[in-house]
């Protein structure tokens, strides 16, 4: 499915987070979506799922505007993984899971043999087969995310948007993650930290910046030491690692800000 | 032959303990009618029935009819129709705030029923229209009005909601307690006092039937959220990318939750502990599915009741303890042992 982002623009409590950012994803796409912290990564996110209405512009799944889509409708197209889920409920794995059948199924029918079948799968695919009894609570902070991506998969949609979702995993879980989000052939968008791993496994990065999109395409276009000096304020040198992608070493922040201070033990006197 | 899949036979399971459960409640109205300051035999409670129903049985003196058919059976049902309603919301309460310790007084609703009881009983403002019950209905839909003009811009967070609800009630109690201390005297007080604390005593057909239609309608409704409710507790986001639409349904819910607790409140007043721990309980035996959890919180809450009224009818006779106070005295060590098995305290 493409999404496609019309001059988007989203402001909160009067401060605007989203500006005049047009982008256009093509179908299949895995697509890094990058910025510093509060550089609107987030808020674009949920503008293109459909979880906030933008102040202004379109928002277009496969050319269609969305704005008078019903959440169902859209739950249908888009699966949503936020960052930190991590509700204090009991239900078992499996049953979180199959909450990703929520949008295809009437509200007074439980899940039937089919439900069950895709949910088994999407569980298959996470490694957490062995978990769907395991409550919730008794997860540890990698699994709950794998989870959650499971059960977006169990929503089977045509577009999958994740905020930071390689937040709470180790590093094979960071790479098998990727791999397999980049191998859904579905329409990935991904809010990412981590620069190597971004250059890594997307076809094209968006990098955002106060709330702009500054630049778009592929990885080693976007990623350039000027870039990266400029937006995220670090000294960093990009060089191809042994398969040609970009690869990110950082030197260490950049002027204005310098390191915090030694913490103070003693206290001041009065 | 194959094993049948595990979700099959947890269906089957599930379906036979559901009857089993039914079959429990009814058997408790039944015997609960029979208890009391005077007993009345299992042939003597047939009888009533049948002579009811307009069967060709013969009819028992009527002072012992009138005791079992005017005053027992209806209140009886007002018990297991308020259990029932009290748990199921006290379930959804604790979904919608995310809170453990939300129960069906959260939103406020019963102190705008006593408030409204005490302004027609106190200073007879519109007594002989309303009556008490009409007086608590009109005081907690008024109290439940404040709190959603509150509310009205906030998004129906679930930290506001419980702000606003816990503000709402501090008001109406105050204003209660204002209208008792200024205008009252002890007779009075002691009835309302009464009154507050739950008691199931003035239900009479004529409530029951309300409470009839009311609980059920609103128990379907609550029902048909369930996967909604179970969405809810991963949060606002999360809950609206499953297709779920977040402000309507808490909406929703908090309107049937009021009606449900006001409907309840207006004739047996504010009965405790019921929407909280039977949840909870029902939650360490069935899970937190809200399909299996809501049924059975009802089925659960309605026998809980049923049984602790009939206790407090008994328990000090022939004076009545309230049964607000009973399920208190039950409720706690109850919770308690949910808690302790759950390894939460």
């Amino acid at each position: 499915m493409r999404i496609t982002a019309e001059a988007l623009g989203w402001s909160v409590a009067g401060t605007t987070v989203v500006r005049e950012v047009s982008a256009d994803i093509a179908p299949g796409e895995t697509v890094g979506l990058l910025g510093p912290n509060g550089s609107g990564k987030s808020s674009l996110l949920r503008c293109l799922a459909g979880l906030r209405a933008p102040d202004t512009g379109t928002v277009r799944y496969d050319g269609e505007s969305v704005r008078d889509w019903s959440a169902r409708r859209i739950a249908r197209h888009v699966a949503f993984v936020a960052q930190d889920s991590g509700a204090d409920s009991d239900l078992r794995v499996g049953d979180v899971v199959g909450l990703g059948r929520t949008p295809f199924r009437d509200r007074w029918r439980g899940p039937d043999a089919a439900d069950r079948a895709v949910v088994a799968a999407a569980l298959e695919r996470l490694g957490l087969t062995a978990l769907a009894d395991r409550s919730w609570k008794a997860l540890s902070g990698g699994e709950r995310q794998r989870a959650h991506i499971a059960r977006a998969l169990a929503q089977e949609p045509h577009a999958l948007l994740l905020d930071e979702p390689t937040n709470h995993l180790d590093v094979k879980h960071q790479l098998e993650l990727m791999e397999l989000l980049s191998g859904t052939g579905r329409t990935v968008l991904v809010a990412l930290h981590d620069l190597t791993l971004a250059a890594r496994y997307c076809d094209r990065l968006l990098l955002l910046h106060h709330g702009r999109l500054i630049a778009a395409g592929p990885p080693a276009h976007v990623l350039t030491a000027e870039r990266l000096a400029e937006v995220f304020e670090v000294d960093a040198e990009l060089t191809a690692d042994a398969l040609g992608h970009p690869h990110v070493t950082y030197r260490g922040p950049l002027g204005g800000a310098p390191r915090p201070p030694a913490p103070r033990l003693a206290r001041p006197a009065p | 032959m194959p094993p049948r899949p595990a979700a099959a036979r947890s269906f089957a399971g599930g379906a036979v303990l559901f009857l089993l459960a039914v079959g429990l409640l009814v058997g408790s109205v039944a015997a609960a009618v029979r208890i009391g300051t005077a007993d009345v035999g299992w042939t003597d409670l047939a009888r009533v029935l049948g002579t009811h129903l307009g069967l060709d049985v013969e009819p028992l003196p009527p002072l012992v009819d009138s005791l079992v058919w005017d005053l027992r059976l209806p209140r009886v049902l007002m018990a297991a129709l308020v259990g029932a309603s009290l748990a199921v919301c006290g379930a959804v309460l604790q979904a919608v705030t995310r809170n453990a310790l939300a129960d069906p007084y959260l939103l406020g609703v019963s102190s705008g029923a006593s408030t409204g009881a005490v302004a027609v009983v106190v200073l007879g403002v519109g007594a002989n229209a309303l009556g008490v019950t009409g007086g608590a209905l009109l005081g907690a839909l008024a109290s439940f009005a404040l709190l959603l003009l509150l509310l009205r811009r906030s998004g129906l967070d679930s930290v506001r909601i419980v702000l606003t609800g816990v503000v709402v009630g501090q008001l109406f109690t105050a204003l209660t307690s204002l209208v008792l201390m200024a205008s009252a005297d002890a007779d009075t007080t002691r009835a309302v006092t009464h009154w507050l604390l739950g008691s199931m005593a003035p239900a009479r057909w004529d409530t029951v039937v309300v409470c009839a239609i009311v609980t059920p309608l609103g128990l379907a409704v609550a029902w048909l959220c369930s996967t909604a409710l179970d969405g809810l507790s991963f949060g606002t986001d999360t809950a609206a990318s499953l297709g779920i639409g977040v402000r309507h349904t808490r909406l929703l819910l908090l309107v049937v939750t009021a009606v449900l607790t006001a409907v309840a409140v207006a004739t047996v007043g504010a009965i405790g502990f019921v929407g909280l721990i039977v949840p909870h309980g029902v939650r360490f035996l069935v899970g937190p599915l809200h399909r299996v959890l809501l049924p059975s919180a009802a089925l659960a809450g309605a026998v809980f009741l049923v049984w602790t009224d009939a206790l407090a009818r008994i328990a000090f006779a022939p004076r009545e303890v309230p049964v607000g106070v009973i399920t208190a005295l039950l409720g706690v060590p109850l919770f308690l042992l949910v808690l302790r098995r759950r390894g939460e305290l």
